[in-house]
């Protein structure tokens, strides 16, 4: 075991804490990196890099088969992984799929869904069968990851798709949602924190109109989980999605939490080995869950890594990261509302938000200034952060985006608002 | 010339804010056009050619579009080659094609070929993009339009 370089939850120092993240200790351009692209990718500490290095080099074996002792290790690191992780998220073990990720976590919900509106899984399934007519109901605000799966799902099933629109400030319009969700509305898929605009959406808000119709919902925990106290199971989602290597652990592995009685409901997405009862040469029948979701070998690696990562999360102590990263982002706000023409995106009052601001340049394009904050090496996201509808309706196509963690300091911050209030200058369009 | 400024280079920020052939020219005669879209930063163009009765020459080029300063510098930069080089008589379509290529090898060679001033006047300001892997698809938007447009033409 590597000791870990954090300090007391009550003393939160995250300068002290980036000695577990040797990436951060580097120079970018000739200046210190300073990362606020966290939202797209997080950085790893050493422990999660440890966790997945001691299993390859120790216990490395495919799980749930062959009796020898390594498989049996392998089987047991990969089962106490789930369990972390699933009780990370305030879940019992047997609620949490692994997934390649948030977007193959969405897409087999879609599937899933697909495939009981064709009677696969009846009679259990039927509960989420689709019928013309059907509404889908997601929000202007959606990462495309939870958007097209849905926009696939309705035009497989002659299913209507629906948005609930979002405000000026960036908040969601509940009075809009309260008259689209209706009798018709079968799905309600939502993000619980925008990519873009960094707001907590009132999930119990919405959670209430979607059982008052009795629809499935669905939620988008990716930038949640590794910034706040989560607990699906009080939040009353149906289902919801996360992804591994925004929350410190590896890429290539995510979960998907589901109510017991719904992934016992629900039929499989993909199909193969270790996902099976029985299996003749005509048909198969299948495991319950989570097995039945996980089809073929799993990112075993991973998923160790992954609860490495949450139990870093958990040591740090989730309620102090998400002060520390609130605070830096209070920081971020009052030094760029000074700064002439930039204009905020989601800067709505008194709501809970986590560390990310998205914002527009006047007269330079995102690109351009993402490339003159890279020359001084503060990495920020540019683009419309797969999330077009959303920037369109903002009548933008493109913006930048900062994003933080754990590991940024007051320093981090004050460095991006110094070069952020030299880009106008540089690109000759100060008024 | 530190890297950012090598690849902002003032001729290049003069084309961003001040571009030329900039609005699209009416369809008459002979004409083709190419919308590209960049997806990965919204970069956008719409890229018109008139070319001669027998189509082998390309008399005018327009263009409208939205982007980074490299995009609209790049595009700006190429209706102003495509002006000068074609004089009365317009540009041939085999120089309209080497060009191009030329331009498409300098631009994916991470600097290690520079574009010749005589050949590619302003636009050979664009060498230092060479550079910034991720910025080559922005100078390339317009010069792809064109190669596009004249293939329809």
């Amino acid at each position: 075991m590597i000791p870990s370089a954090l300090p007391d939850a009550a003393t939160f120092d995250a300068a002290a804490l980036r000695a577990d993240f040797p990436i951060l200790q580097q120079q970018v351009n000739g200046h210190p990196l300073v990362y606020l692209d966290s939202g797209a990718t997080s950085q790893k500490p050493r422990q999660v890099l440890q966790a997945e290095y001691d299993f390859l080099t120790s216990s490395n074996a495919a799980v749930h088969r062959g009796a020898h002792t390594l498989a049996a290790e392998a089987t047991d690191l990969f089962e106490d992984a789930r369990e972390t992780v699933a009780h990370f998220v305030g879940a019992r073990p047997e609620q949490l799929v692994w997934t390649a990720g948030a977007t193959l976590g969405l897409n087999l919900v879609a599937y899933a869904i697909g495939n009981a509106t064709v009677g696969r899984g009846a009679p259990a399934s039927a509960r989420f069968a689709l019928t013309a007519g059907d509404e889908i109901v997601t929000t202007e605000i959606e990462h495309h990851a939870n958007l097209i799966p849905w926009q696939e799902l309705a035009a497989r099933t002659g299913a209507t798709l629906r948005h609930i629109p979002v405000h000026d400030d960036g908040t969601l319009d509940l009075d809009a949602a309260a008259g689209i969700i209706g009798e018709r509305t079968r799905i309600v898929a939502f993000t619980h924190v925008s990519n873009v605009l960094g707001i907590v959406n009132p999930v119990a808000e919405i959670v209430s109109l979607a059982q008052a119709v009795g629809a499935l919902t669905v939620l988008d925990a990716c930038q949640s989980a590794p910034h706040l106290p989560l607990d699906l199971p009080a939040l009353g989602v149906d289902l919801a999605v996360f992804s591994g290597h925004k929350m410190l652990g590896p890429y290539g592995v995510g979960g998907l939490y589901g109510r017991s009685e719904i992934l016992e409901a629900l039929p499989p997405f993909l199909t193969g080995g270790s996902m099976i009862t029985t299996v003749t040469l005509d048909e198969a029948g299948y495991l319950p869950p989570p097995q039945r979701f996980e089809a073929g070998t799993q990112p075993i690696g991973p998923a160790i890594g992954l609860a490495a990562a949450v139990s870093y999360l958990q040591d740090a102590g989730v309620e102090s990261v998400h002060a520390h990263e609130v605070r830096l982002a209070e920081r971020m706000r009052a030094g760029l509302v000074e700064i002439p023409g930039i204009r905020l995106l989601g800067d709505a009052e008194g709501v809970e938000r986590v560390g990310l601001w998205a914002f527009d340049v006047e007269g330079v394009h995102a690109h351009d200034a993402g490339q003159f904050l890279d020359a001084q090496g503060i990495a920020v996201r540019v683009g419309h952060h797969c999330a077009a509808p959303l920037h369109r309706r903002f009548g933008m196509t493109a913006s930048v985006r900062a994003s933080l963690a754990l590991y940024n300091t007051e320093s981090d911050v004050d460095a991006f608002l110094d070069a952020v209030s030299g880009i106008r200058t540089y690109f000759g369009v100060n008024a | 010339m530190n890297g950012l400024d090598s690849l902002y280079q003032e001729l290049i920020l003069d084309h961003s804010k001040h571009p030329h052939g900039q609005g699209l020219a009416p369809e008459e005669g002979r004409t083709a056009s190419s919308h590209q879209h960049n997806p990965m930063c919204g970069d956008d163009i719409t890229l018109r050619v008139r070319v001669d009765d027998a189509g082998q020459r390309l008399v005018d080029l327009s263009w409208e579009g939205s982007g980074c300063s490299i995009s609209q510098a790049s595009a700006s930069m190429l209706a102003s080659l495509v002006e000068e080089d074609g004089g009365e008589e317009g540009l041939p379509r085999e120089d309209a094609t080497r060009l191009i290529e030329g331009f498409r090898e300098a631009l994916r060679s991470r600097g290690k070929i520079p574009l010749d001033e005589e050949t590619y006047a302003d636009a050979a300001a664009l060498s230092g993009v060479s550079k910034f892997s991720a910025r080559v698809k922005c100078a390339m938007l317009a010069w792809v339009a064109l190669e596009d447009a004249l293939a329809r033409a």
